[in-house]
C-alpha cells in the first residue's frame, strides 16, 4: 500500500517515482480543486486513480506531468523536488513520463507514423533507428494499414491507440494514461490493459485514472480514488 | 540501417513539426518583402549619401577663389594673371586659372542682362586655384603671397560653405543610417510580433512537444528555421525589386550631373547590399522569431 511520511527527506525518495506530500492545487483564485493530497508510487508499482467527474483526477495528472505547479505541499518527480526543478530540467523529467490524455492530443498535420515516432524524435534520435520499432509497436496496436493515415481521420478508439503507442514508445518509467480505455470496444481494452501490464512487468510504474469498474476490477493492484479534491487509497480485489 | 529494413509501411520521410499556415504567412511575406525592399532602398541611399557628400566635400576642400578687386590706375586682367602665376608656384597649389574680364561678364550675365556691362564699371576678376590633395596651400600662404606682390584681392577658400556642406553631408548619412535602423527595427519587430501570434495559433503543437521532452530551444528553433526561410523568400523579393528599382534610376535619371544634384550609377557595392539583403532579412527573422518564441516559452513554468 503506497503510503507517505510528511517528514520523509527528498534523498531518502528515490524509489517513488513520484511522491505528493500535503499537496494543495488551486486554479488562480479559485477554490482548492485538490486538498492535502499525499502518496507515493513506489518503482515498479501498477495503481489505478479514480474518482468521479471534477473529482480533480486531471489536476493531479496535470501536476504529475509538470504542466502545472501545487498552490502548497512538495511533489518529487523521481526523487527530485520539483519546486527546485529549473525550466530547462523538466523535458528530462517529462521524457521518463509516458502520459496518454483522454483527448488524445495528437497532430493533426502529422501521421500516425510521425505521432508515434514524436518522442523519439524529440529526442534526437534518428529516424532509421528507431523506424522499425515504432512500426511494430504501430502494428501491435492494430493500426498497421494506418500508419500514414493523419489523426482526424481516425476513430476514436484508434486516436487513443495512437496516443497510447506515442506514450509508450520511448520506454517511459512511468506511464500515466487518463481513460486510456474510454473509447476502444472491450477486447482493444483488454489488449491495452496487457500491454500496459506488460510495461509494467518491464519496470515501468503505471497509474492508471479511470471510470471503468470493469478495467479496475479486472487486476489486484492498490487504488487511489478522489473525491472533492481529497484522496483515498484502498485495493480492490480482481473479480476472476 | 538501410532502407530495406525499414517497414514497408513506414513513411520514408519525416514530416515538419510546425504545420504550414499559409493564411498568416502569406501577409507576413508581403510585409517582409515590402520591408526589405525599402531597407534596400535605405541602404542604396546611404551608399548614394556618402559617396555625393564626399565628392561635395573633396570639391570645396580641393578649391580656392580669389578675386581680383578693380583699382583705378591698375590693370585687373594682368593682376588675375600675376595672381594665377604667384599661386601656381606656391607649394600645395596644383593649378590656377586666371579669368578674363568676358568671363567675369558671362557670369553676371543671368542677373545683369547680356548687352554687356559699361567698360568703366569695375568687375572684379576671378582666379581659380585648384589645391593639391596632399598638404594643401593655405588661404594664409595665399594671401602673404598676393599682399608681397602688392595686388588687390580677397582670398575665399569656401570655409563658410564648406562646413556647411560638410554638416550636410553628415546630416545625409545619418539620416539614411537612421532610417535604414529603423526599417530593420521594424522588420524585427514585425517578424517577432508574427512569430508570438504563430506560436498563439499552433498552441496545441508546442504543448504536443513539450508533453514528449522537447526542449524550449528545440521548439524555438523550429520556429526559427521557418522564419529564417520566409526571411530569405521575402528578401530575395524585396531585394529584387529595389533592383528594378535602381536600374531604373540608373539608366531612366539624368544622363550628366547639374551641379549638385548627383548622376546615380549602380555599383559593386551597390549589387553586394543587394545581395546580403535576403541573407540578413533571414537571419533577423530567424532571431527575432528565436528570441520572441524563447521568450514566451520561458514565461510558462
Amino acid at each position: 500500500m503506497p503510503s507517505a511520511s510528511p517528514d520523509t527527506r527528498p534523498d531518502d525518495t528515490f524509489e517513488s517515482v513520484i511522491r505528493f506530500d500535503g499537496v494543495g492545487m488551486r486554479y488562480g483564485r479559485g477554490p482548492e480543486v485538490l486538498q492535502d493530497i499525499t502518496f507515493d508510487l513506489p518503482r515498479g508499482s501498477f495503481q489505478f486513480l479514480t474518482g468521479p467527474s471534477g473529482a480533480g483526477k486531471t489536476s493531479l495528472l496535470k501536476l504529475i506531468y509538470l504542466a502545472q505547479r501545487p498552490s502548497r505541499g512538495l511533489i518529487w518527480h523521481f526523487g527530485r523536488d520539483s519546486s527546485k526543478l529549473h525550466r530547462r530540467e523538466l523535458p528530462d523529467i517529462r521524457r521518463r513520463i509516458g502520459m496518454v490524455f483522454q483527448d488524445f492530443r495528437t497532430l493533426d498535420h502529422l501521421s500516425v507514423f510521425e505521432n508515434v515516432a514524436l518522442p523519439l524524435r524529440v529526442a534526437g534520435r534518428k529516424r532509421k533507428e528507431y523506424a522499425d520499432d515504432v512500426a511494430e509497436l504501430i502494428h501491435w496496436v492494430g493500426l498497421g494499414d494506418k500508419m500514414d493515415a493523419q489523426p482526424q481521420t481516425l476513430s476514436g478508439g484508434e486516436q487513443q491507440r495512437v496516443a497510447i503507442a506515442r506514450a509508450v514508445v520511448g520506454q517511459p518509467e512511468l506511464l500515466v494514461a487518463d481513460e486510456p480505455t474510454g473509447n476502444v470496444d472491450p477486447a482493444m481494452a483488454r489488449r491495452l490493459l496487457r500491454l500496459f501490464t506488460e510495461l509494467n512487468r518491464l519496470g515501468t510504474t503505471v497509474l492508471i485514472a479511470t471510470h471503468d469498474i470493469t478495467l479496475v476490477r479486472s487486476l489486484d493492484v492498490p487504488i487511489m480514488s478522489l473525491a472533492d479534491g481529497r484522496l483515498n487509497t484502498g485495493r480492490r480485489k480482481a473479480s476472476a | 540501417m538501410s532502407e530495406e529494413r525499414l517497414p514497408p509501411t513506414a513513411p520514408e520521410k519525416s514530416a515538419p513539426l510546425l504545420p504550414a499556415d499559409s493564411g498568416r504567412d502569406r501577409p507576413l511575406f508581403a510585409v517582409a518583402a515590402i520591408l526589405v525592399f525599402l531597407a534596400c532602398l535605405a541602404a542604396l541611399g546611404a551608399r548614394g549619401a556618402w559617396t555625393v557628400s564626399d565628392g561635395w566635400i573633396a570639391d570645396l576642400s580641393g578649391r580656392m577663389t580669389v578675386q581680383i578687386m578693380p583699382v583705378d590706375g591698375r590693370d585687373a586682367e594682368a593682376d588675375a594673371a600675376e595672381a594665377a602665376a604667384l599661386a601656381e608656384a606656391l607649394p600645395g597649389v596644383r593649378r590656377a586659372v586666371a579669368g578674363t574680364r568676358a568671363e567675369a561678364e558671362a557670369l553676371l550675365e543671368p542677373w545683369l542682362g547680356g548687352e554687356g556691362l559699361p567698360a568703366d564699371l569695375p568687375v572684379p576678376l576671378l582666379v581659380d586655384i585648384e589645391l593639391a590633395a596632399a598638404d594643401p596651400a593655405s588661404a594664409d600662404d595665399l594671401t602673404a603671397a598676393l599682399d608681397a606682390a602688392g595686388i588687390p584681392h580677397r582670398v575665399d577658400d569656401h570655409a563658410r560653405w564648406s562646413e556647411a556642406v560638410v554638416r550636410t553631408a553628415r546630416l545625409a548619412r545619418l539620416m539614411a543610417l537612421g532610417l535604414l535602423a529603423l526599417i530593420a527595427g521594424a522588420a524585427a519587430a514585425v517578424i517577432a510580433f508574427a512569430a508570438r501570434a504563430s506560436l498563439a495559433a499552433r498552441q496545441s503543437v508546442v504543448d504536443a512537444l513539450h508533453l514528449v521532452g522537447a526542449q524550449d530551444g528545440y521548439i524555438a528553433r523550429l520556429f526559427e528555421r521557418r522564419f529564417f526561410v520566409l526571411g530569405i523568400r521575402a528578401g530575395i523579393a524585396g531585394a529584387f525589386f529595389a533592383f528594378a528599382i535602381a536600374l531604373l534610376v540608373t539608366y531612366g535619371g539624368p544622363g550628366q550631373s547639374e551641379g549638385f544634384i548627383p548622376v546615380w550609377s549602380f555599383s559593386l557595392w551597390d549589387g553586394a547590399v543587394l545581395l546580403l539583403a535576403p541573407v540578413l532579412a533571414g537571419l533577423i527573422a530567424a532571431l527575432s522569431a528565436r528570441l520572441a518564441v524563447a521568450n514566451d516559452l520561458r514565461a510558462r513554468w
